[in-house]
């Protein structure tokens, strides 16, 4: 489903990212952990050119999306992401937020839109809220419109960038049943990370990204209970 | 307050006056509002030449040019630049035309900056959340971004359209009669100072206590939908 080769991103004369191999099959869902400023979002970011890499090469559904000719709005209609700080639009219902992009793209009319959307606010369980603003919802209210949001495009591809980061503690549990439904479901998801119990729960596999490479990856058993190399370990003992 | 009323008379009705007050008045809304909607239009236009430096991430012609421009108009005196347009651009014709030209483009400067930073305040996480959404820029711009940017940005417009009413007082430079030259030629034809000057002071604080109020109404309304 993913293909990346020899990824490279710099800012200016900060090299990110220094050269990211890996591959992600349909279907799986592969946790994304690391120290910060290792270059994990930054990774995630290229897979739907939020970031321009400046090097590499990303073949998505079999499509080359670093060549000039590639229709990149196209692009981001299979690839949907979840934000950190859910980047939900203010100044639009909760519903609005989830139809604006399928009826503004003509992709459905707004009835079709609409039902689509209700079903999935049914899914993640704030179909109440329907007609309600952002910001009377709370953050685990607000991180699964999001996550609802970017489903009603029928993503082939879910980008996960630090979803549970900016919530309260204990809005962390119900983002994160979202996202496990979603990997059971058979989403091929990329999830940027600081929850280990989530990566080790829900994961097929784990790249630990350090000084942007992938320093380690594996099943969650391998990398969690025998990491092979010492950064590994010591970031691991750091956060476990 | 008979001797007052009394002087009232004589300097605003006799002779009708008061007639130039009127006539001044309107020459300084009639202009006034032309020129912010001068204002208005080129500032949106330079406002989107300045922000094709944001989309690409390095100076550009069309930024370049905006830049200088807005540069140049705000670091000269608006009496200069109305000088300039009426006796070197229009050779000493048309002094409505100049003078709505002349403000529109001084007013322009700062509408632009108004509007780009409005839309600079809208959090760049927005526009990344419309382009994952597969939206292109223009959409994003459209849907997303514009509509959360008009709350910054309506209060300030209406600022500058305060502060071009109070600026246009100047006109009298190109001997045009707006408010404040009608003043001024009430005390020379009636050697009075206090009721002429004093009388347009209270007519330019009417018109933009007006305004500000106004501005204050609409400013609570955008708001409300914040708070819901």
């Amino acid at each position: 489903m993913i293909d990346v080769r020899g990824l490279k991103k710099s800012f200016g004369n900060l090299e990110v990212l220094k050269g990211v191999d890996t591959h992600v099959e349909k279907g799986e869902c592969v946790c994304i952990i690391g120290p910060s400023g290792s270059g994990k979002s930054t990774f995630l970011r290229c897979l739907n050119l939020l970031e321009e890499p400046t090097g590499g090469d990303i073949v998505i559904d079999g499509e080359r999306v670093l060549v000039k000719d590639c229709n990149i709005d196209g692009l981001r209609l299979k690839v949907g992401m979840v934000f950190q700080h859910f980047n939900l639009f203010p100044h639009l219902t909760i519903l609005d937020n989830l139809i604006l992009a399928p009826v503004k793209l003509k992709l459905m009319t707004e009835d079709e839109a609409k039902e689509k959307a209700m079903q999935l606010l049914e899914r993640v369980g704030v179909a109440d809220k329907a007609d309600c603003y952002p910001a009377m919802l709370s953050g685990g209210q607000k991180q699964r419109v999001a996550i609802a949001r970017a489903l009603t495009l029928s993503p082939k591809i879910m980008l996960f960038d630090e979803p549970t980061s900016a919530l309260d503690p204990e809005m962390v549990g119900e983002v994160l049943e979202v996202m496990k439904q979603l990997a059971k479901d058979g989403m091929t998801m990329l999830v940027v990370t600081h929850e280990m119990g989530f990566a080790r729960e829900a994961a097929d596999r784990v790249l630990f990204i350090d000084e942007g490479i992938i320093a380690e990856e594996g099943t969650p058993e391998e990398l969690f209970s025998s990491p092979k190399r010492e950064r590994t370990k010591s970031f691991l003992s750091k956060v476990l | 307050m008979a001797s007052f009323i009394e002087e009232f008379k004589f300097v605003f009705i006799e002779g009708k006056r008061y007639a130039y007050i009127m006539n001044g008045l309107k020459v300084t809304i009639g202009v006034s509002l032309a020129a912010v909607l001068v204002g208005v239009a080129l500032g949106l236009l330079l406002a989107i030449m300045k922000m094709t430096e944001v989309r690409k991430g390095k100076k550009t012609v069309l930024s370049v040019f905006a830049g200088i421009y807005i540069d140049v108009i705000r670091g000269t005196p608006s009496v200069l630049q109305l000088l300039i347009m009426y006796f070197l651009v229009f050779k000493s014709q048309m002094g409505i035309a100049a003078a709505v030209l002349s403000f529109g483009i001084n007013s322009s400067a700062y509408v632009a900056e108004i509007i780009r930073a409005g839309i600079m305040a809208v959090d760049n996480g927005q526009m990344e959340a419309g382009r994952s959404l597969g939206l292109s820029y223009g959409l994003t711009m459209r849907y997303i971004i514009i509509p959360q940017a008009i709350k910054n940005i309506l209060p300030a417009l209406g600022n500058e359209f305060i502060l071009l009413i109070k600026e246009t007082s100047i006109l009298g430079y190109i001997a045009i009669y707006d408010l404040t030259k009608a003043a001024n030629y009430i005390t020379t034809r009636t050697y009075r100072l206090f009721l002429p000057l004093i009388g347009s002071a209270v007519i330019y604080y009417a018109i933009t206590k007006l305004l500000s109020m106004l501005m204050a109404r609409l400013e609570r309304r955008l708001r409300e939908s914040d708070r819901r």
